[in-house]
């Protein structure tokens, strides 16, 4: 009688229409992100074994994955110490011209992509502003592309960083004061901790878009084959040689590594998150 | 370890939060610190653990001026309102932490860590929630894992900024009878900011009153509570009745009034007498002067004790009695009665030095 009686009862919830929302959530995703997603592969199935093995280890392409996840990796490294810096300085401190500092920061959201690869490419050319003054080149090579990649991934991690410190609250820092502990000792084992999870998302928001970055690479990596040719390059040329069963079946390399690559950022984030969420 | 506090000045712009303030603390005290907010105390309470810098004075412990060391070096332990605890480690984590950190010279050993760490979760009655978070522990239990924390480094003063202050009244009463009780086994000097003159009355050996910056009184909870030095310590410690009125020959006359006064000799034309609620004395009928006819606005029955507010008949000001029940029962009285009221023990304050 119970049981029965359980099973007719519904599950009330204040908020209505979940079942609505979520729907509507599953038809949009599979819409928008896994419908054109799922074409990759499709279009890579109509492809025998040999030609897609010998497509993706062409060593051009070869070349080309090294420098886009080695350089995509660089410069969310560096983003991860100098964006978590600068989140640092935006919230602890207080100076003139913080707001505008503060709205520089997503500058490199709102400029076109194109805008930024011409600008830095003339700084670091080795006529350039900057360029002129290191013995060695920048521009054409990887590190001009780890430049680029820096410009535009800087924002995901002050912004994600940001919120997550804004909420330590100094009583925090004042208490491990009070307990003996030393500056350093206080940030590596009392805040840091707490905004590790932030800056992991930062970062892998970071890495993600250096992945897929076209725009501002293409003028400052000056497009070498073995050297500082990015693999969304090589898929765009084999666009534009009507080889689309080639591009895309790189694409898919693509797509696998980085969802596999996101998949363990994330797996790490859950896993240093978990303290703060259990209950 | 004895504090002394030698003319601490402080302002923040152009409010001064801390005006002159000197007091002696001795060894081993158990003092608060009672004013209403923005009356200093908790800057005062940072100040001493050297969270807040001064603009003039001294402080000293045993002696040795500390005005500027660092807060890690001052051996204080400092409990905050809302605990700050370390969200990301375990309740056992936490309490360690004082321990883990220090230099490799003076850290105990691991084993000896495990040790101390058990026996002060066993003390706050905490030893099996040892592998919890924060987040899993309700307000007591975290407040009590913030007094370990304190404790571990065995520090010389402890300092607690209102430490029940986010609590409910149950937890709040039981977590203030465990702190004089850990106070009598520790004797460590100990000092606690709180705006609610029950908690400090409860719980303190002496208590220091402030407003505006400065010390009103300082004095035993009995002392205070008896014997206000003014009519701020009077009014708040506790609810009170003004009788305002004109002092002539040693008599507070107010309306049909006349209250002998024995303190206070002279005339003023302005006079106000305080009265606490259970030193009103309610009667029947009128035998003298000094008892005058009030109406029975309002009858509470709070446990033990019953609250009467009543309408005086002459001025028609609102006073508030207090009676046990017993009396209550003797006396037979319902809402709308005209009784009189004779206050005891008036204490009466010239408003020159009124400072409300």
């Amino acid at each position: 009688m119970d049981i029965t009686l359980k099973r007719k009862t519904r599950k009330n919830t204040v908020i209505p229409g979940f079942s609505l929302t979520l729907g509507y959530t599953m038809l949009y995703l599979s819409i928008i992100v896994i419908l054109p997603l799922s074409m990759i592969f499709f279009n890579t199935l109509s492809m025998s074994w040999n030609d897609f093995y010998e497509t993706i280890t062409h060593p051009r392409v070869i070349a080309s994955y090294k420098v886009s996840f080695g350089t995509a990796l660089i410069a969310g490294a560096i983003n991860v110490v100098f964006g978590t810096v600068i989140a640092w300085v935006l919230v602890r401190y207080h100076f003139p011209g913080k707001r505008i500092i503060d709205g520089l920061v997503d500058l490199p959201f709102a400029l076109p992509t194109a805008v930024a690869g011409i600008a830095l490419t003339t700084l670091y050319a080795p006529n350039g502003w900057i360029g002129q003054f290191f013995p060695f080149k920048i521009a054409f090579t990887p590190l001009g592309i780890i430049i680029a990649l820096t410009f535009i991934g800087l924002p995901f991690v002050v912004r994600t960083v940001q919120p997550v410190l804004q909420n330590i609250s100094k009583e925090i820092e004042e208490a491990s004061a009070s307990l003996g502990a030393t500056q350093f000792q206080t940030f590596r084992k009392v805040i840091f901790p707490q905004l590790f999870p932030a800056i992991i998302t930062g970062f892998s928001l970071a890495f993600a878009r250096s992945l897929g970055e076209f725009g501002s690479v293409v003028f400052i990596a000056g497009n070498m084959p073995m050297e500082t040719e990015i693999t969304p390059l090589i898929i765009m040329t084999k666009l534009e040689q009507y080889d689309y069963v080639g591009a895309t079946a790189i694409a898919t390399v693509m797509l696998v590594t980085s969802f596999f690559l996101l998949f363990l950022i994330n797996f790490i984030q859950w896993f240093s998150n978990r303290k703060f969420n259990r209950n | 370890m004895s504090i002394q506090i030698q003319q601490v000045s402080k302002s923040f712009g152009t409010f001064h939060a801390l005006n002159d303030i000197s007091i002696d603390i001795e060894s081993g005290e158990l003092i608060a610190l009672l004013g209403p907010s923005g009356s200093g105390k908790t800057t005062l309470l940072r100040i001493l653990a050297g969270l807040e810098s001064l603009d003039e004075g001294v402080i000293r412990f045993d002696g040795q001026n500390i005005t500027n060391v660092h807060p890690k070096e001052r051996q204080v332990g400092f409990v905050f309102q809302h605990y700050a605890l370390f969200r990301h480690m375990t309740v056992f984590d936490n309490v360690a932490y004082g321990l883990k950190v220090r230099p490799r010279k003076t850290r105990p050993p691991k084993a000896e860590i495990t040790k101390k760490v058990n026996e002060l979760l066993s003390l706050v009655k905490l030893e099996n929630l040892a592998n919890r978070y924060p987040s899993q522990l309700s307000g007591g239990q975290r407040q009590r894992v913030a007094l370990a924390r304190a404790l571990a480094v065995e520090p010389k003063v402890l300092l607690l900024d209102e430490p029940f202050g986010a609590l409910d009244a149950k937890v709040r009463k039981e977590l203030r009878r465990w702190l004089r009780k850990l106070h009598n086994e520790f004797h460590v000097t100990s000092i606690f900011v709180t705006h609610d003159q029950e908690e400090a009355l409860d719980v303190a050996n002496r208590i220091i009153v402030m407003n505006n910056g400065k010390i009103e009184q300082i004095g035993s909870p009995e002392e205070v509570y008896e014997h206000p030095k003014n009519p701020f310590v009077y009014n708040f410690l506790g609810n009170v009745n003004l009788f305002k009125g004109r002092l002539h020959n040693g008599k507070l006359t107010q309306g049909q009034l006349e209250v002998n006064v024995e303190s206070l000799h002279g005339s003023y034309e302005e006079a106000v007498g305080y009265v606490r609620p259970h030193e009103i004395h309610i009667e029947k009928v009128q035998v003298d002067n000094e008892t005058v006819g009030a109406k029975i606005v309002h009858i509470h029955v709070v446990g033990p004790i019953v609250q009467i507010e009543l309408r005086r008949e002459d001025t028609g000001e609102y006073l508030e009695a207090e009676i046990t029940k017993e009396h209550y029962k003797k006396l037979i009285v319902n809402k709308g009665d005209v009784v009189f009221i004779r206050p005891k023990q008036l204490k009466v304050f010239i408003p020159e030095d009124f400072s409300i």
